[in-house]
């Protein structure tokens, strides 16, 4: 367990290391073709040191507020709150901040960068659709994630890994548009400039999808279904949550590729081309299956 | 001078690892510390909530003072006494808040009163809150024991006196571990 929190905390550090790399590499092109001096790259270094800390201090944050999840009130959530804080003393954490997402699937997460400063949020779905056993499974789950600082990987890789694809998506939809334009215009240098970010970060993306990958491992699912079941003492209890969300095929809207891999069971029922590069959610079946044969 | 200098190492080498081992106890004695203030503190709070519990149950079921001098009774033996009597005390009040509630099925107005559902959803929080807390000083207790009986930090464990420390249990029935593999 230890060894796996000690790995976490590396993890993070080289998604942070990697993210510098990869702007540090994007100004350094931008600016060996068409600027003179080191602005450019100073600037990149500049936005790319306050996502990092945006990203760490906050990233949490904004991964709840991506899905629209509101804190739960004491009075309406009181069986979820009195569960979470239970399993927490169980885990020995702090209790974590609960939060609900609006949606019928039945689906769980849990963020932040350390177990003093987590958060856990799940959707309606899930109160209403599993019971008390299945519920305390998933909860032990999300909080072994918590103990072994995996949120904090997860949320950095969130944040940082959004940022890159948000930004390349940007630069294709304008190259696509501007391109069309700049036959008409002949172009100006900021078209130019847009083309070749573009082009750069077209090439970065396949890149970071196998980041993510390393960085989410499908190992950590198991592991935390492992400890998570430890933490309960009933295993049945989450191998029936997993049959229940198996099942399941309401759409979770709120859900987006920067957050999915967070999530207990992948989000998108349906199959994408773009949900299959990111999977990191290990096949159900064969977790249903180790969780049964404890 | 080749040999003071080997001798030197193991030495710190040595002195390294009493130090690593001295405070790897430290922190999982502090665990079970911990461990046990987190049930003090369940326990108290559900002695906390049982008055509350008695004066809404009262005025409805007037034909079942046995069920509630149980609870009083085994609510009185919970806050005194050493870690057995507790445990012992605590199950106690366990079971008889499960006739209470067994009783409580019998009035509808009871069981519609709203004080007595929120009352009704604390008390079994905390019971679990109890369970899992007494799990994890269990577990933390297990941890320390192992430790301290096993080779070369028993030899720690001896010259700083760590004695093994008891475990939290009644004669009741404990959930048995799991066994995990990969």
């Amino acid at each position: 367990m230890y060894s796996q929190i000690s790995k976490n905390k590396w993890n993070s550090l080289f998604l942070f290391i990697l993210f510098f790399i990869l702007i540090g590499a994007v100004a350094y092109v931008i600016n060996l073709l068409f600027f003179q001096g080191y602005l450019f790259i100073i600037v990149a270094a500049i936005i790319a040191i306050i996502f990092s800390l945006i990203s760490y201090y906050s990233g949490d944050k904004i991964v709840l507020s991506m899905v629209k999840a509101r804190e739960a009130n004491k009075k309406d959530y009181a069986h979820l709150i009195n569960s979470v804080e239970g399993l927490s003393i169980a885990a020995g954490i702090p209790s974590p901040k609960v939060y609900v997402i609006p949606g019928m699937q039945i689906n769980a997460f849990a963020c932040g960068v350390s177990p003093k400063k987590a958060s856990v949020a799940f959707t309606e779905g899930s109160l209403q659709k599993l019971n008390r056993q299945e519920l305390e499974g998933v909860i032990a789950h999300e909080l072994s994630h918590i103990k072994n600082y995996d949120i904090r990987v997860m949320v950095l890789a969130s944040v940082l890994v959004g940022i890159i694809v948000f930004a390349s998506e940007i630069m294709l939809r304008s190259f696509i548009f501007g391109g069309v334009r700049s036959n008409e215009n002949k172009g100006g240098s900021a078209q130019i400039i847009l083309i070749a970010v573009g082009v750069v970060l077209l090439i970065l993306a396949p890149i970071v999808a196998q980041i993510i990958k390393f960085a989410i491992s499908r190992k950590r699912e198991y592991l935390a279904d492992a400890s998570g079941a430890l933490l309960t003492r009933y295993p049945k209890g989450l191998a029936d949550a997993l049959r229940k969300i198996k099942a399941d095929h309401e759409e979770l809207r709120t859900a987006s590729n920067a957050t999915a891999h967070m999530f207990i069971s992948n989000p998108f029922k349906k199959k994408q081309w773009l949900a299959s590069m990111f999977a990191s959610h290990p096949d159900i079946n064969d977790r249903i299956q180790k969780l049964d044969s404890m | 001078m080749d040999l003071v200098y080997w001798i030197l190492i193991i030495f710190g080498v040595i002195v390294l690892y009493i130090i690593v081992a001295y405070n790897s106890l430290i922190v999982l004695r502090t665990r079970i510390n911990n461990a046990w203030s987190q049930i003090d503190v369940q326990l108290k709070r559900r002695y906390d909530l049982i008055p509350n519990l008695i004066k809404t149950v009262q005025g409805y079921v007037k034909h079942e003072k046995t069920v509630l001098t149980e609870v009083t009774k085994a609510r009185a033996n919970l806050m005194s006494g050493n870690m057995n009597q507790k445990a012992k005390a605590s199950d106690q009040l366990t079971n008889a808040l499960k006739s209470l509630f067994a009783v409580a099925e019998n009035y509808p107005q009871l069981k519609a009163n709203e004080n007595f559902k929120m009352l009704q959803e604390e008390l079994s929080g905390t019971e679990s809150k109890i369970a899992y807390s007494r799990q994890f000083y269990n577990d933390s207790v297990m941890s320390f024991n192992i430790k301290i009986q096993r080779f070369p930090a028993s030899i720690i464990a001896n010259a700083f006196r760590f004695t093994k420390r008891e475990f939290f249990k009644a004669e009741g029935k404990e959930k048995e571990n799991i066994k995990v593999e990969f």
